[in-house]
């Protein structure tokens, strides 16, 4: 028997099973990874209940399978299958892969193949399922452009509704493919790769994309929603242990703190969010459907949720002694931030997170996260004296212009963390060190830095293994080569998607898995293309290139790209942007979005006309203009 | 604690909820009764646990008609309301065959059950069966090993014998097994020192007996 077959039988509570033939138009929502890990995706589940709420369309799930499973379908010739009504892929109209990073390119040709259905786009016909794909690591889809009809840049909740009509109505004219596509791409926030052809310099360098249809879109500006839709409520509950088990509740998309590393920070603006109400009415509904005993309240910065006191009372109000958990993670390194946890306490004290990322404050204001050390040191002591024993700290090294001093100052802020909660608690006080390697990603004032090598990222942790060790102190890091690997990625152009596939084709797959990761694989790819990895890493990249993902439109300007990267260099630190507005360019795209939606609900300032408002926190399109 | 009430439920285990392991049985009784909005008594201490006591572990992958649990309410309210709460709620694969109140001072539930009864549904026809069963009958041990380690499976099988075939003339088995802490007869290890592989026969937890 497979290793936890619970994991490919479907039929769990509140999986929705329409009729097959009576469906117009059949969906599969795949989550290239296993299930216990796929099921813990919001993203999936936001897609699959809007696309239920259709009477005209079903949407089933896909998972891959982990290779005991594999082994045997492949043995038994079963193609990959839906969960809900056990179809072959092969048998849906629409295959949407959910790609939030990017070691699941590898998996989503394996989960094609598995299905039976030609990897590459040019390859597939009309009897074909089309092929779509969305998530963060699609904001730069180069290097899966030839696998992916069509890509979803930013927020689903609206344009795949727009995909299912506009591929009905193709249906219905029985046009041949290359219509649906051109449809398809003419949707605000689709990207269809196939109408464009990537030029590049002598040098290697990418240079410029020409399209192949006139009508294409250049660039291809991502889709966000004006107003969170009600969150889902109706979440299956697995028969078996998934990695969040748990209510997943968005308060607050975007974030306005503008930290330079961070790539979701960059591509959610702007910041949208929930009310009080709103959130506390979907955990009841979700509670009373799922019977889930903990729930996740989710945001990229919870402390910068307007009202996250209120909502932290009126979550202890209306669900004290029901033996619920809360967590409410991305706090700020504050002391109030222990007040909210403290507020939601269920009795379990593990662990209390802070993320400073740097370790000291010169490093801290380069990538715009700036907290003075006596500040995280306050926090620290606050936290272990309010009962809990354990402070998780997130660090990254190979931050721009690190030093081995700055690393060695991670190994000195932990101790002096440590030594805070020994003076409350003794030898019972832990500190658990969590040193990921930062990896400069596209789309951020990071996108020019060069990621470090594999030897002195070994060296950096060489140097925290050694002094980080001993009575209440632990190490967590990342393999050097799989972080080269999503900087491989998540950098490249189109002609990474031949080194996917010579990749796939040596073995890679799970690569975000240890005991799977294939370096060799990749390394013999990059080798069979003759392309150079360091060219895609190692590579300082000058200020005027231009990038191979700039025809996707985060409408955040280069321009004030380059000047917050200009700005890291030079020390200075921007504020939040909600307390003033820098014009990266969310609002003068989004102006008119803005001004038919006011209010707080966005962390944008107001647009109320085109002519001269008169109240102060009214920003005026023109004067917008003029601050940037 | 002085109102709390110990309640005994014996369900089937079936359909995709075979794959579900003893632990996460456990969770999903617990997302029943919170779903039902029952009162669930809690562990006392740094770690509450739902007051959900499952009888006796069964293997994955096979079905049960008599699985049994114990299940603590903080205050007491009759059988017919607790019922229709948790039926109006209960996960695919999850019967309830029958409800009632037992004393809070029983003995813990595990430590009641002495066997457990088995029935096996043989997908590939065995021409010699009545033969196999006779000789491993006769025998006074069956030597086996199990995870590294060596037991007797002899005396743990309690009774085994035919049941009438099927309709579709499948052949049929069944068995009770001790079931006491530390001495647990496995079906599968049963099949397995009859020459049959449990790949090709569909096994049911039929009953567990208790003291």
């Amino acid at each position: 028997m497979v290793q936890k077959p619970g994991r490919y039988t479907g039929g769990e509570l509140n999986q929705i099973v329409k009729n097959w033939d009576a469906t117009e138009t059949r969906v599969a929502l795949v989550f290239p990874e296993i299930y216990d890990l796929g099921m813990s995706n919001l993203g999936l589940a936001i897609l699959y209940d809007q696309l239920n709420q259709r009477h005209d369309t079903l949407a089933e799930r896909a998972f891959c399978p982990w290779s005991d499973m594999e082994n045997a379908m492949r043995a038994a010739a079963i193609p990959l299958y839906s969960l809900e009504t056990k179809h072959p892929l092969a048998d849906f109209d629409i295959i949407g892969f959910s790609l939030p990073y990017e070691t699941l390119f590898t998996n989503t040709l394996n989960a094609l193949d598995l299905a039976g259905i030609p990897l590459f786009s040019a390859e597939r016909t009309t009897q074909h399922p089309l092929i779509i794909a969305g998530g963060h690591a699609t904001f730069n889809p180069e290097p899966m452009h030839a696998f992916i009809d069509a890509f979803v840049i930013g927020e689903g909740e609206e344009v795949i509704h727009e995909i299912v009509d506009t591929y009905q109505e193709w249906r219905r004219s029985a046009a041949p493919r290359p219509e649906l596509l051109e449809a398809l791409a003419n949707l605000w926030g689709v990207y269809v790769p196939a109408f464009y052809e990537a030029h590049y310099h002598p040098d290697g360098t990418f240079s410029h994309l020409t399209k192949q249809l006139e009508a294409a879109p250049l660039p291809v500006t991502k889709r966000i929603v004006p107003q969170l839709p009600p969150p889902v409520t109706r979440f299956i509950v697995p028969y078996i242990n998934t990695v969040h088990n748990r209510v997943p509740i968005e308060i607050m998309r975007g974030c306005t703190r503008g930290c330079r590393f961070c790539h979701a920070g960059m591509v959610t603006r702007p910041v949208r969010e929930r009310s009080v109400e709103e959130v506390v009415t979907a955990i009841e509904g979700a509670l009373a459907q799922t019977g889930f005993e903990e729930v996740g309240l989710l945001s990229l910065s919870s402390s910068d949720y307007t009202h996250v006191v209120d909502l932290v009372r009126a979550i202890s109000e209306r669900f004290t002694g029901q033996h619920l958990t809360i967590s409410l993670p991305s706090l700020r390194i504050e002391t109030v931030s222990v007040d909210l946890m403290d507020a939601l306490k269920d009795g379990r004290r593990a662990g209390f997170t802070l993320a400073p990322e740097a370790a000291t404050e010169k490093m801290r204001e380069i990538i715009n996260k700036p907290v003075s050390t006596p500040q995280l040191l306050d926090t620290a002591r606050e936290i272990y004296s309010r009962g809990w024993t354990t402070i998780k700290l997130y660090f990254m090294i190979g931050h721009p212009s690190e030093t081995i001093n700055d690393v060695q100052a991670i190994a000195d802020l932990c101790k002096a963390v440590l030594a805070e909660g020994r003076k409350v608690l003794g030898n019972r006080a832990k500190v658990h060190a969590g040193v990921s390697t930062f990896v400069p990603k596209p789309h951020t004032p990071f996108q020019w830095v060069s990621c470090d090598t594999v030897e002195n990222i070994r060296a950096k942790q060489d140097l925290l293994k050694r002094q980080l060790r001993g009575k209440g102190l632990k190490l967590n890091w990342n393999n050097p080569e799989e972080t080269m690997l999503e900087a491989w990625l998540s950098r490249g152009d189109r002609r990474l998607a031949q080194v996917i596939y010579q990749a796939w084709m040596n073995g890679a797959k799970f690569d975000a898995w240890h005991e799977h990761f294939n370096f060799q694989a990749w390394w013999e790819a990059f080798t069979a293309l003759g392309l150079d990895p360091a060219f895609y890493t190692h590579r300082q990249r000058p200020i005027d290139e231009t990038f191979p993902w700039e025809h996707i439109s985060t409408t955040i300007r280069k321009k004030f790209l380059t000047e917050d990267y200009l700005w890291s260099q030079a020390g200075d630190t921007r504020v939040d942007c909600r307390n003033q507005c820098f014009a990266c360019g969310i609002l003068p795209t989004f102006a008119e979005i803005r001004r038919e939606h006011p209010g707080k609900a966005w962390g944008c300032p107001e647009v109320k006309s085109r002519r001269k408002g008169d109240k102060s926190n009214t920003i005026l399109i023109e004067q917008v203009a003029v601050l940037d | 604690m002085t109102n709390q009430i110990r309640l005994r439920i014996t369900f089937s285990k079936t359909e995709a909820m075979r794959y579900t392991s003893h632990l996460d049985l456990h969770r999903t009784w617990e997302r029943t009764f919170r779903r039902a909005g029952l009162p669930l008594a809690y562990s006392q201490g740094y770690n509450p646990r739902p007051k959900i006591i499952l009888a006796c572990a069964l293997p994955l992958g096979i079905t049960s008609l008599g699985e049994i649990l114990d299940v603590w309410l903080e205050k007491g309210m009759p059988i017919s309301e607790v019922l229709s709460a948790l039926q109006s709620t209960l996960p695919p694969g999850v019967t309830i065959y029958h409800l009632e109140q037992v004393g809070l001072q029983e003995a813990a539930l595990p430590t009641q059950i002495t066997a457990a009864e088995y029935a096996a549904e043989i997908l590939e026809s065995v021409i010699d069966l009545d033969n196999r069963l006779a000789i491993l009958l006769s025998e006074d041990h069956l030597n086996r090993e199990r995870r590294g380690r060596g037991y007797d499976l002899r005396p743990l099988i309690e009774n085994l014998s035919r049941l009438p075939d099927t309709a579709a003339g499948c052949q049929r088995l069944s068995m009770r097994l001790s079931a006491r802490e530390g001495a647990t007869g496995r079906p599968e290890e049963v099949l397995d020192a009859l020459g049959i592989s449990s790949h090709s026969v569909s096994l049911t937890r039929t009953k567990l007996i208790l003291k």
